[in-house]
């Protein structure tokens, strides 16, 4: 299919429940759906319109983000994410609200979606937000479908608001080789006016990215060596924004307030991580495990920070016998959600937190 | 059924059995000071008025509502521009502004958690000290309430950079139209599940009643640089944030005002704008001091490539707060040359800036009404003020037509009848020019997952209400809801 009214006729005659694929590259994050029936929108590729001057584009939810980088690029213009799933389309990117390690300055999929053409699961085609910026006619369905993982409708065109890209950047380093070290790292760098793009953190060291105008990352890359201790260094370290898990490891998000970092990699540890690496300057961190059975207790060690832990990569044997989601406050009333949108469970069932 | 008269009275006693008689009102002159938000236009006086002090009596309020099937309207500081808050005839008006504890300032994790009727600027006046404050900054910062903010989704100047009140919750704590209170988010960047955080704010107060915020604490920039421009003309104006933009500079606030906007101010507060000028800009740009220093040089560049024929550059604070002033008080400003006047909020994509504001001048000449253009102009929203005299026959008739004109040439150029005030009761009839019938059912959906019985602020927002029962679609015959005499159509 290559239009909305196609996608639309698609969804209307599928026979039965089904997954909405688009990349394929995170058909496996969150619970595993009930049936193994998928709908392509692989095909709905086309960037519909970019208003460079507005710095906004609508794209079809097939696009991949690669594809729309690249065609944006020539303008000087960004999306501002960047997660690194190899393929990843934007309706996959905002049906799981994939984020990479600018998701600090930038936020994610729910802060930079401002509108989208979307067709619920028994065809009806709608639309919610806009083409502009600031809009708050109507309720803001954008944030609703942002990581609800195709449960409520298919995605079918995607409308965001771009930044200019950064014309230099800047790496500042620091070792960090105990849980205390990150923490004062991250809260250094979060307390420094420099202004940082990313604060990650793997492989015992947290990375500080700094980006803008070339007069100025200069000095603030100095400010920010100096606020946390580290180093200025040439480029980011290899791998850098990866996901730290994989083939047969299990994989995991951990969130949490962001001053409990400390404390998240402790558990982290005692539940056996092999590495670790993430966003840790906006409290977030994922991790590979050896066995998915150490997670509950990691949720566990971890709930008084406000802390979750998620489930996003494991076989489906581990997904249906430890749940990814873990225990979700308001879910009565997220049920009552997904009924109003999707009351014979067509879309995804069994994908999303409590079995939705 | 009981008649609502003495469910209202039943109502009315049981509150106060439990709140207190300080905290109900039920006298006619009493009630009628609510009948009102800063949209003085509509006047509805509520049945009740409620004053609870905690998230536990406002959570037994609503319960009672939800027994006695008694609709209910939420209120902070009544500043709303969409009558959003407009109370409800048979109905109650919860008022918030007892609920003013800063509860947590939690500046290790960059949280606040406040309650509802905490005034905005508060927020930033208990950080600040310590190098942290609240970004969303609406005009009305000085009075009007964070759980005000939350239900409108409130923006203000400097929004362009920051973002508005939705990017700046991170919890909930909400009471449901039935009275169950849930906890929404938290203090962490997210948690499992739809996200009902994102979804609430700027819902108009048309989901539930929120008895706790939890924001987000921004670091205060190391350095702030403001430049008042002066132009000849608003094309220029509109030039130079166009060629601002298109050098990749993401300023902190980019304000328009044109030649009737600046008369206005000059005479309520003598702000002492560039004589002469058909238009001013106001640019700032805050952030690390070295960026801040690089992207004010080529603004100044800018600025004067595109015709300013004056730049003036704060030194100081004080200097800034000067600058500032003529466009903060603009609203109010346009009450010392014009009776009366109607603030219109319209978004458009900025690029059409130059020939929507043609269109705006055509509109206005066409009705012979007066319009000042009042603007956010990095990201195309306008405030056109709409100039009249009541007491002159037609006068109002011309100006809501110039008004409503206005919103229909944003809706062509592919923007939006509201960018920060709302729909309220205001624009709802507006919203059909912008969604479909179906995409307004759809986005109906979450209401009735969160308000099955239309108790919430109803008659809000949506033109015509849902029946929780229908599915989305075409709809025929009479309203089940006006035929029961719940609803009107309109």
């Amino acid at each position: 299919m290559r239009s909305v009214a196609e996608l639309a006729e698609a969804v209307r005659s599928a026979p039965g429940p089904f997954v909405v694929r688009g990349g394929g590259s995170k058909q496996d994050w969150g619970g595993a759906p009930d049936g193994s029936a998928y709908l392509d929108v692989a095909d709905l590729r086309e960037i519909v319109d970019h208003a460079a001057g507005d710095l906004v584009v609508t794209a079809q939810a097939g696009v991949r983000l690669a594809d729309l980088q690249a065609a944006l690029a020539g303008a000087g213009q960004w999306l501002a994410l960047d997660p690194p799933e190899a393929g990843a389309t934007l309706g996959g990117i905002v049906a799981t609200a994939a984020t990479g390690p600018r998701r600090l300055l930038y936020g994610g999929p729910r802060d930079l979606l401002i509108g989208t053409t979307f067709v619920l699961a028994d065809g009806t085609v709608a639309r919610a937000g806009g083409k502009v910026v600031k809009n708050v006619a109507g309720y803001d369905l954008c944030k609703l479908f942002c990581g609800s993982y195709g449960t409520l409708a298919v995605l079918a065109e995607l409308t965001f608001r771009l930044h200019p890209l950064p014309e230099a950047g800047a790496v500042v380093v620091v070792e960090t080789p105990t849980p205390a070290d990150v923490g004062r790292a991250v809260a250094g760098a979060l307390h420094s006016q420099a202004v940082a793009s990313a604060i990650d953190y793997a492989d015992g060291r947290v990375t500080v990215l700094i980006e803008g105008v070339e007069a100025g990352v200069g000095a603030r890359a100095a400010s920010m060596a100096e606020a946390i201790g580290g180093e200025i260094a040439g480029t980011v370290p290899e791998g850098f924004g990866s996901r730290p898990w994989g083939e047969g490891e299990v994989g995991i998000k951990v969130a949490a307030e962001v001053a409990a970092v400390p404390q998240v990699l402790e558990a982290l540890r005692a539940a056996g991580a092999t590495r670790v690496s993430g966003p840790a300057g906006v409290g977030v961190l994922y991790a590979a495990l050896a066995a998915v059975d150490d997670v509950p207790p990691l949720r566990e060690a971890i709930a008084g920070h406000d802390g979750s832990v998620v489930v996003l990569h494991a076989s489906e044997e581990d997904r249906r016998r430890v749940d990814p989601w873990g225990p979700v406050a308001g879910l009565a009333l997220m049920r009552r959600v997904k009924e109003r949108f999707d009351p014979q469970r067509r879309l995804a069932p069994g994908r999303f937190v409590g079995g939705i | 059924m009981t008649e609502p008269a003495a469910d209202l009275a039943a109502l009315a006693a049981e509150l106060t059995a439990r709140l207190g008689a300080d905290a109900v009102y039920t006298d006619p002159e009493k009630l009628r000071t609510y009948e009102c938000d800063g949209l003085t236009a509509y006047r509805v006086v509520p049945a009740l008025v409620v004053l609870p002090s905690s998230a536990e009596d406002v959570r037994f309020v609503v319960r009672r509502c939800a027994a006695y099937g008694v609709p209910f309207v939420a209120r902070g500081s009544g500043t709303g521009l969409s009558g959003g808050a407009l109370p409800h005839a048979e109905g109650v008006l919860i008022v918030l502004s007892r609920l003013t504890r800063l509860v947590e300032i939690d500046l290790a994790n960059q949280r606040a958690v406040v309650e509802p009727g905490v005034i905005n600027l508060n927020v930033s006046r208990a950080t600040l000290p310590d190098g942290y404050y609240y970004a969303p900054d609406p005009s009305s910062q000085q009075v009007c309430s964070i759980g005000g903010n939350v239900a409108e989704n409130s923006g203000g100047a400097h929004c362009l950079k920051y973002g508005f009140t939705a990017n700046h919750v991170t919890g909930l704590d909400v009471v449901l139209p039935d009275g169950e209170l849930v906890g929404l988010g938290g203090k962490a960047v997210e948690r499992p599940g739809y996200d009902l955080v994102g979804a609430f704010v700027g819902s108009e107060g048309t989901l539930g009643v929120t008895t706790g915020v939890t924001v987000r604490l921004l670091r205060s920039p190391e350095a702030v640089q403001t430049l008042l421009a002066g132009f000849a003309h608003t094309d220029d104006a509109g030039a130079a944030v166009s060629a601002i933009i298109a050098a990749g500079i993401v300023p902190a606030a980019v304000e328009m005002m044109d030649a009737l906007a600046i008369e206005a101010a000059e005479a309520a507060v003598r702000c002492g704008y560039p004589a002469g000028a058909g238009a001013v800009l106001i640019v700032e740009l805050d952030g690390p001091a070295a960026e801040v220093e690089a992207g004010f040089a080529r603004v100044r560049q800018i600025c004067a490539d595109a015709g300013a024929f004056e730049l003036r550059v704060a030194a100081d604070d004080v200097e800034r707060g000067l600058i500032w002033r003529g466009r903060k008080s603009a609203f109010a400003a346009v009450g010392r040359i014009s009776p009366d006047y109607y603030v219109q909020d319209g978004v458009i994509p900025r690029t059409a800036l130059p020939e929507v504001l043609r269109e705006i001048g055509e509109i206005a000449e066409r009705n012979g009404v007066r319009v000042a253009n009042v603007f956010h102009a990095g990201d195309g929203n306008l405030h056109p003020l709409v100039l009249f005299d009541a007491t002159q026959p037609g006068q109002t008739e011309r100006a809501e037509e110039v008004a409503g004109a206005i919103l229909d040439a944003c809706i062509a150029h592919g923007g939006s009848i509201t960018g920060e005030h709302g729909v309220g009761s205001d624009k709802k009839h507006h919203m059909p020019r912008m969604f479909s019938a179906t995409d307004l059912d759809v986005m109906q959906l979450l209401r009735c997952a969160f308000d099955p019985e239309h108790l919430c602020n109803p008659g809000k927002v949506f033109p015509t209400p849902r029946l929780c029962g229908e599915a989305p679609g075409p709809r025929r015959g009479v309203h089940p809801l006006v035929a029961q005499g719940r609803a009107e159509m309109f």
